[in-house]
């Protein structure tokens, strides 16, 4: 989608920074604090997986979908994975119908390194007939309210959609594929969390919400999987870090990481136990 | 996926015959486009990557100018024939997160607010790649930025450090892109000592990424000085000679 231009009034930036000053936020936050985070898993009964991820006012859905493809020529025993992000106009009225732009395909593509490289899906066992039939896994992220952080709703709520997905089993006669009625959960073997920090003058702050976004100089996010390796980083934002910054964000984010990543487990428990 | 070679031979040399912390062979040229207000080009291994800059310049359409500062745009791009199986001349969603990554690299080093209402654009035309071709892009870019005119706060220089074998090396070319462990792409501008742009892809720990960080600081400080001498060749007369 493209972005028409986002102002904010003076006013209100020299209050966040003001703020920030004493070291607090816009919405009365540590500098360290995220904010609260919730999920809901398996809301479209119609997706193999789905799951909407809240954080503070920002709402995010992932759906997974799965389409019995060929495989990549470099892949050929290697199931598919395609990650897309739509910030469509209803989530903000700063964002504007149209094909996906910059920020979309950013967003799809910071997502998509992080499960790629921590190896979220054993992508090896949804190869059904090497080089002819694999599983192609989509999985399409739309953000539904836009208060800040959609990196990392996004992130989130594609790993919660993957965790609970289903997909059908399948038969192989004489390398005809037949899709059975019974599903199977996905070959799950680990996590990719990410986490985003704004840099607003000197100051670092976890999970910006909208209107630090706005004032920030620069973005950065760190996915990690669950020993705390870092599997994705992405700098945004036209401002700079120093290598100390970054250092600090990698330390905060990993422990960050490992909260979000207890309270998901806890709500997917939860989930499947109701 | 093919066999996968090794990148570290007993001797500890990688598939090209270099050594960890050793960069490949760089050239940059000043100037080598008539039209344009500013260009470089540089064959960094086997990459090859030309840059145009534009601008300061009117902005069409009109609507998108910035009352308080210049319009920087980019335009990352690889041509079908720089890569062993033709690419499509679309740009690519890749190619549409590397123009958004390289004007963020190169945007904190201009001084836009100096240029209200215009737009500057680089146009980036990778003509054959090895691997690492954001990072000699931003290289390239930052050099024809200085080529235009443009008045900068300091150069941006980049490389990519990566794992390879398990060990950290400087400046990956594409058969060790492709099957090293991870590749961690780095802007800096040098001589403010601040990180302009960073990405990663693949598995390292925190520990790795501080060594990372200081390997690419190491590199980075070498091609500045490429970039430099470029620069004085072109605007001083030999590089050599001045130092």
């Amino acid at each position: 989608m493209a972005k028409s231009e986002e102002i904010i009034p003076i006013i209100k930036k020299k209050t966040i920074e003001a703020l920030l000053g004493k070291n607090t936020r816009i919405d009365g936050r540590k500098l360290d604090e995220y904010r609260e985070i919730s999920v809901e898993f398996n809301v479209i009964e119609k997706a193999e997986g789905s799951a909407i991820v809240n954080i503070g006012n920002t709402m995010v859905i992932a759906g997974v979908k799965s389409v019995l493809g060929k495989p990549f020529p470099d892949t050929p025993d290697e199931g598919v994975l395609i990650v897309n992000t739509e910030l469509i106009p209803l989530a903000s009225p700063t964002f504007e119908p149209g094909p996906p732009g910059e920020d979309d395909i950013e967003i799809a593509r910071v997502v998509d390194r992080g499960i790629r490289s921590a190896k979220v899906v054993d992508l090896k066992k949804l190869c059904i007939v090497p080089g002819k039939s694999v599983w192609a896994l989509y999985i399409d992220i739309y953000a539904l309210n836009h208060d800040g952080n959609l990196m990392d709703a996004s992130g989130l709520a594609a790993y919660c959609a993957l965790v609970c997905t289903k997909i059908p089993k399948h038969a192989v006669e004489n390398e005809n594929v037949k899709i059975l009625e019974e599903k199977e959960e996905l070959p799950i073997q680990h996590e990719a969390i990410p986490v985003t920090f704004a840099k607003i003058g000197e100051k670092i702050v976890v999970d910006p919400c909208y209107e630090e976004e706005l004032i920030m100089d620069a973005r950065l996010t760190i996915s990690f999987n669950e020993e705390g390796k870092i599997c994705a980083i992405q700098k945004g934002g036209r401002g700079m870090f120093t290598a100390d910054e970054i250092m600090y964000c990698a330390e905060l984010g990993r422990k960050i990481s490992r909260e979000i990543s207890e309270k998901i487990k806890r709500m997917l428990e939860n989930a499947q136990s109701t | 996926m093919k066999e996968k070679p090794i990148l570290l031979n007993e001797e500890g040399l990688r598939v090209d015959g270099r050594k960890l912390d050793e960069l490949r062979s760089i050239e940059i040229k000043v100037g080598v486009l008539k039209n344009a207000d500013g260009s470089a080009y540089i064959v960094q291994g086997k990459n090859k990557i030309m840059v145009a800059v534009y601008g300061p310049r009117e902005l069409h359409p009109r609507h998108l100018s910035l009352p308080d500062r210049a319009v920087l745009r980019c335009r990352y791009h690889m041509a079908p024939f720089s890569v062993p199986e033709r690419k499509s001349p679309a740009p690519s969603r890749r190619e549409v997160e590397l123009s958004k990554v390289i004007r963020q690299a190169l945007e904190p080093a201009l001084f836009l607010e100096m240029f209200p209402r215009t737009s500057i654009d680089v146009f980036i035309e990778v003509l054959q790649a090895d691997g690492g071709t954001r990072c000699a892009s931003i290289t390239a870019a930052a050099v024809a930025l200085a080529d235009a005119g443009i008045p900068m706060r300091d150069l941006v220089a980049a490389v990519a450090v990566g794992k390879i074998d398990g060990k950290i090396a400087l400046d990956l070319n594409h058969l060790e892109d492709q099957y090293g462990e991870a590749d961690i792409p780095v802007a800096m501008m040098p001589g403010l000592n601040q990180i302009t742009l960073l990405q990663a892809d693949g598995l390292i720990t925190i520990e790795e990424l501080k060594e990372v960080l200081e390997l690419a600081k190491a590199g980075i400080m070498q091609i500045y000085k490429k970039q430099k001498e470029a620069l004085k060749s072109k605007y001083i007369g030999s590089g050599e000679e001045l130092g």
